[in-house]
């Protein structure tokens, strides 16, 4: 059985304090936002390598940039529900568009703030980053994801969007996994159907994967983890191979990971079998992150159900 | 460079920008004249900016808030020699990186403007790293009069504030016309002056198409230890050309070849009396 490890959450506040420790040009802009971050021992350690701009997000990437122009190498890091969408601008023109080296966290990403609300859920943040050029989009899924998708943005010299969730995940990888921004990781490999996941549902489609190798069925699964630019040749490598590919995402069905494996399926002309599972365009329902994945047949049960229906088992 | 040479070069200027704008069938003329003498004064006499040190770490910086008004920076780096006249003359040709507002693409320009009330919070996270590295280069940026009705202008002054910014000169083009009409009417901004003070900037006035009260105003920032310092820069949108003056049509009108014609005239005219 797989090691429940830390939130991911932490293990990106504990890899960026010890990276910034290291080095001065590191700086972190908050919008009253370094306690959902994690990062109020960032604060107390390294008081001179924190901004904190209060409640303007539009402002925390601004800034951001500004810093990135004066050499600092900046991570701007706000709820990924107002960073995505409130500072879209932002993002596009003084980020992307100027091409600045700064790299935007989005905490709580999702619909880790479950309760609280569409007001703080983040399922758009794929579709509209997406859309923007020259921007680069990282979901981690595992404690091993978080942290190297932090190291590697340190020296990653171009505009980045990483989304972190808060509560503990599975450990997935085994040691001595390589990890690169845009290259996918494949996490096992079986004959009869494919789960894509991005981000933390990549633990469901694993634990989905253990209940059909009890029925016999053997998934490949792929750990999606950037979004942008996309692992276009492992994904068309699997699907060329596969009967059927499921997409588990913590987003909207509209423009994430699974619309964009039916854009690479249907323009390569692939004859395989799709089933996108995320949230559906609809007044969403309230509960806890675990309580609505589970409802909208996200939970390693369903997956497990759809994948057996969906190869007539 | 003297005080005559510098409202040589303002008139000058001013030919470029009617000439690259009616070569290329487009641009914002009217804001374009009205901020040119800042840019003038600028580029000539305070940011000591130039293709040299450009790469550089260490020196000031300008961020051209207002960035539709892209004809008058092109035309003052033009004439800091960041490009040719040649160059500039491919403004608006496909595939062209001279386009209607202010791109990293082009040696000289700092930050890609255009959306309003953006430039500010660029400007204070430089003047943040300035802080942050111990040096004492100044940044500016300039802002138009209509673009102050975007909230993220003043989110970005709290944080100027905040943190003391001295080195931060923001200047607002104040040519009282926005594309619809008066500032006032279209959505009231005033008082300018008592706004920033509220948001713990130092202000000062002057008239920004004037360049002997730009250099004296210049020479008084920071005007205070510790603040930030706004600098309302009273100008007239269209500044130098009779007919283009205060005329809302002209904020983005391209002279016709008549228009034209008689614009260059009139500069011509102003320019002889510094012969």
């Amino acid at each position: 059985m797989n090691k429940i490890g830390k939130p991911n959450l932490e293990i990106f506040s504990e890899t960026l304090l010890s990276e910034a420790k290291k080095n001065k040009d590191i700086i972190v802009v908050t919008s009253d936002s370094r306690g959902s971050g994690k990062l109020v021992p960032f604060g107390k350690e390294l008081p001179d390598q924190i901004i904190e701009v209060g409640i303007a997000e539009q402002n925390l990437v601004g800034v951001s940039s500004g810093l990135a122009a004066g050499g600092k190498i900046v991570f701007g890091v706000s709820p990924a529900s107002f960073l995505t969408a409130r500072s879209l601008e932002q993002i596009k023109n003084d980020v992307a568009y100027s091409d600045r080296n700064v790299s935007l966290i989005g905490i709580s990403a999702g619909i880790s703030y479950g309760q609280l609300g569409s007001t703080h859920h983040s399922i758009h943040d794929f579709a509209t980053l997406r859309a923007i050029n020259n921007m680069t989009i990282v979901a981690p899924a595992d404690n091993f994801e978080a942290s190297q998708a932090i190291k590697q943005s340190i020296s990653y010299d171009h505009p980045l969007y990483i989304r972190y969730g808060k509560k503990p995940m599975m450990d997935i990888h085994p040691p001595g996994t390589e990890f690169k921004i845009g290259k996918s990781i494949v996490v096992k490999k079986g004959e009869d159907l494919t789960i894509v996941a991005t981000g933390e549902t990549l633990q469901r489609a694993y634990l989905a994967s253990e209940i059909l190798k009890e029925s016999n069925i053997h998934c490949s699964i792929i750990s999606m983890h950037t979004i942008k630019p996309f692992d276009k040749k492992t994904f068309i490598e699997f699907s060329k191979n596969s009967k059927v590919i499921l997409t588990v995402e913590e987003h909207s069905t509209f423009g994430g990971l699974g619309e964009c494996c039916a854009n690479l399926i249907a323009q390569n002309n692939i004859n395989v079998k799709l089933k996108i599972l995320g949230i559906p365009d609809e007044y969403m329902i309230n509960g806890s992150q675990a309580d609505v994945l589970d409802h909208y047949n996200m939970s390693p049960e369903k997956i497990a159900e759809i994948s057996k229906d969906l190869l007539n088992k | 460079m003297d005080l005559n040479q510098l409202k040589i070069k303002s008139l000058e200027y001013r030919k470029t920008i009617l000439d690259i704008i009616y070569k290329s069938g487009a641009g914002h003329t009217g804001g374009s004249l009205s901020c040119i003498d800042i840019l003038n004064v600028l580029y000539n006499k305070v940011l000591d900016i130039n293709p040299k040190n450009f790469n550089e770490k260490d020196r000031n910086h300008y961020i051209h808030s207002k960035g539709h008004s892209v004809e008058a920076l092109y035309t003052v780096l033009c004439d800091q020699g960041f490009f040719s006249r040649k160059d500039l003359e491919k403004l608006n040709h496909f595939n062209s990186h001279f386009i209607g507002h202010p791109t990293r693409k082009i040696l000289g320009i700092e930050h890609n403007t255009g959306a309003l009330g953006h430039g500010l919070s660029v400007a204070v996270g430089l003047a943040l790293s300035k802080k942050i590295d111990q040096k004492t280069n100044k940044v500016f940026s300039l802002l138009g009069d209509g673009e102050l009705s975007e909230g993220s202008v003043w989110e970005a002054c709290t944080t100027a504030s905040k943190y003391h910014l001295d080195n931060l000169i923001v200047i607002i083009d104040r040519n009282d016309l926005q594309i619809t009409g008066n500032t006032e009417e279209v959505n009231p901004i005033e008082p300018i002056d008592k706004k920033f003070e509220a948001f713990g900037f130092e202000t000062i006035s002057t008239n920004g198409n004037n360049i002997s009260e730009l250099l004296d105003v210049f020479k008084e920032i920071p005007i205070q230890k510790n603040k930030p310092t706004v600098i309302i820069a009273k100008t007239t949108k269209g500044s130098g050309v009779s007919f283009i003056e205060n005329q809302i049509n002209w904020h983005h009108k391209v002279p016709s070849e008549d228009e034209y014609r008689r614009a260059i005239s009139e500069l011509n005219e102003k320019l002889k009396s510094y012969e």
